[in-house]
């Protein structure tokens, strides 16, 4: 079967960023993404786990979408501003799709 | 007198506070007894629904008064007013800098709900009522410290403006519309209302606060066991002597207002209390750059638990001796 390049960006922010960087990428022209809780983990700000969180504040969640390759230094540039300062990780990654057309 | 001694003695043996210790005891144990998240989030909707409606109901059945305005403004200038003082004790005892002070000053302009609740919990042990509308006060107590804090940083030269983003997302937050909407359906079906669902909102109140705080006691205590480490000994007491401070001014303003006995100490309460739940998150958006483990730490791990087993009962003795009650 026909498979097309892609790519997979993957952003891990904290909760309260969240609607802030889907805006940024809706605004790069990313038409569509998944969100993901996040359980816990370790990074340079310590360990931390979603069990135990009162507020959505400490939380983390998962930002996901696929999108053509020429668009991904929009989306890079609109959603740094966002992320530049906060906790998290942003990971692109080369991915095929079938349907190429919805990217 | 005595008698509100007595009660705040017997306080530190309440199912509510020994609920809260085994919490903390267990996350300290690291037991793994957890409250699963969509059971913590059903009570707290619950408590808050509960608070607010009753709140309503006695504003209802007793009236308006030129109080409640007052008191209002009062809640709002001292909000805006104690992160400002925070920042100052801050400054002088711990050394943070001017960033960390900042967000950790804009949580203990703010309030915390569950302490409120606790609190209100504890009045009615004491056949005291205080006034319905100080849920209103709670409410909007919740967000004019943020603005505060952010003030603070920009008196440093930092030019930091609160986007209209954040400030929808402080003034519309989930506890904020809930407990002033339950306020407002309280208020206009009045006792009426409160009959047709009291054994639901009124009986269960005290169980379900019990295991709220069993949660509130787990997380304070993985709190502590996480981010402890950060808590150096002026920041420490910090967290125990700003509360007392934030008392003094809310007995001013209570007293002041003429409030009553259980009025002043919700007043007192409101003031000594931290946030946890509404600032840390605008501070994430607001300040990232400062520390979390600072400021949750201690909002949660050492001021919440402070209050609830030793400063309530102690701002309801001073309260009952200041008001004569």
């Amino acid at each position: 079967m026909e498979t097309h390049k892609a790519k997979r960006v993957a952003v891990i922010i904290e909760a309260v960023m969240q609607s802030r960087l889907t805006d940024a990428m809706e605004d790069a022209g990313v038409t569509g993404y998944s969100v993901l809780p996040v359980l816990g983990g370790s990074g340079r700000s310590g360990a931390w786990s979603r069990e135990g969180q009162v507020g959505r504040g400490q939380g983390m969640v998962q930002v996901v979408c696929i999108i053509a390759a020429d668009k991904l230094d929009d989306l890079l540039t609109k959603a740094f501003p966002v992320v530049e300062k906060h906790i998290g990780v942003v990971a692109v990654s080369d991915c095929e799709v079938l349907r190429a057309e919805r990217f | 007198m005595e008698q509100i001694l007595t009660l705040a003695a017997s306080n530190l043996i309440s199912p509510i506070i020994l609920s809260f210790v085994l919490g903390v005891v267990a996350a300290l144990a690291r037991s793994d007894l957890s409250v699963p998240e969509a059971v913590a989030k059903g009570m707290s909707i619950y408590l808050l629904f509960a608070i607010g409606f009753k709140g309503g109901v006695s504003v209802a059945d007793y009236g308006v008064d030129g109080r409640l305005a007052l008191s209002l403004l009062a809640g709002i200038a001292l909000s805006f007013v104690l992160p400002i003082v925070a920042f100052g004790l801050l400054r002088l005892m711990s050394g943070l800098d001017r960033l960390d002070a900042a967000a950790v000053a804009a949580h203990y302009g703010s309030i915390s709900i569950v302490t409120f609740v606790a609190g209100t919990s504890m009045l009615e042990g004491a056949g005291l009522e205080a006034e319905g509308y100080m849920v209103a006060v709670a409410a909007a107590m919740e967000a004019p410290a943020i603005l505060s804090a952010l003030w603070l940083i920009s008196r440093g030269g930092d030019g930091r403006r609160m986007d209209s983003d954040l400030m929808r997302e402080i003034m519309f937050n989930g506890s904020i519309v809930l407990l002033v909407g339950a306020f407002l359906i309280g208020c206009a079906t009045g006792q009426e209302g409160l009959d047709k669902i009291d054994s639901f909102i009124v009986a269960p109140f005290q169980g379900v606060l019990c295991l709220f705080l069993l949660d509130m006691g787990l997380v304070a205590g993985r709190g502590l066991r996480q981010g402890g480490g950060v808590l150096k000994p002026g920041i420490l007491l910090f967290g125990v002597v700003m509360p007392l401070i934030g008392a003094c001014f809310g007995l001013a303003a209570g007293v002041g207002l003429g409030l009553s006995t259980g009025g002043v100490m919700l007043m007192m309460a409101l003031s000594a209390s931290a946030s946890y739940i509404a600032v840390p998150a605008a501070m994430r958006v607001a300040l990232p750059e400062a520390n979390p483990s600072i400021y949750l730490t201690l909002s949660l791990g050492v001021t919440f638990p402070f209050n609830l087993t030793l400063g309530l009962p102690l701002y309801l003795a001073i309260a009952a001796a200041v008001t004569r009650g």
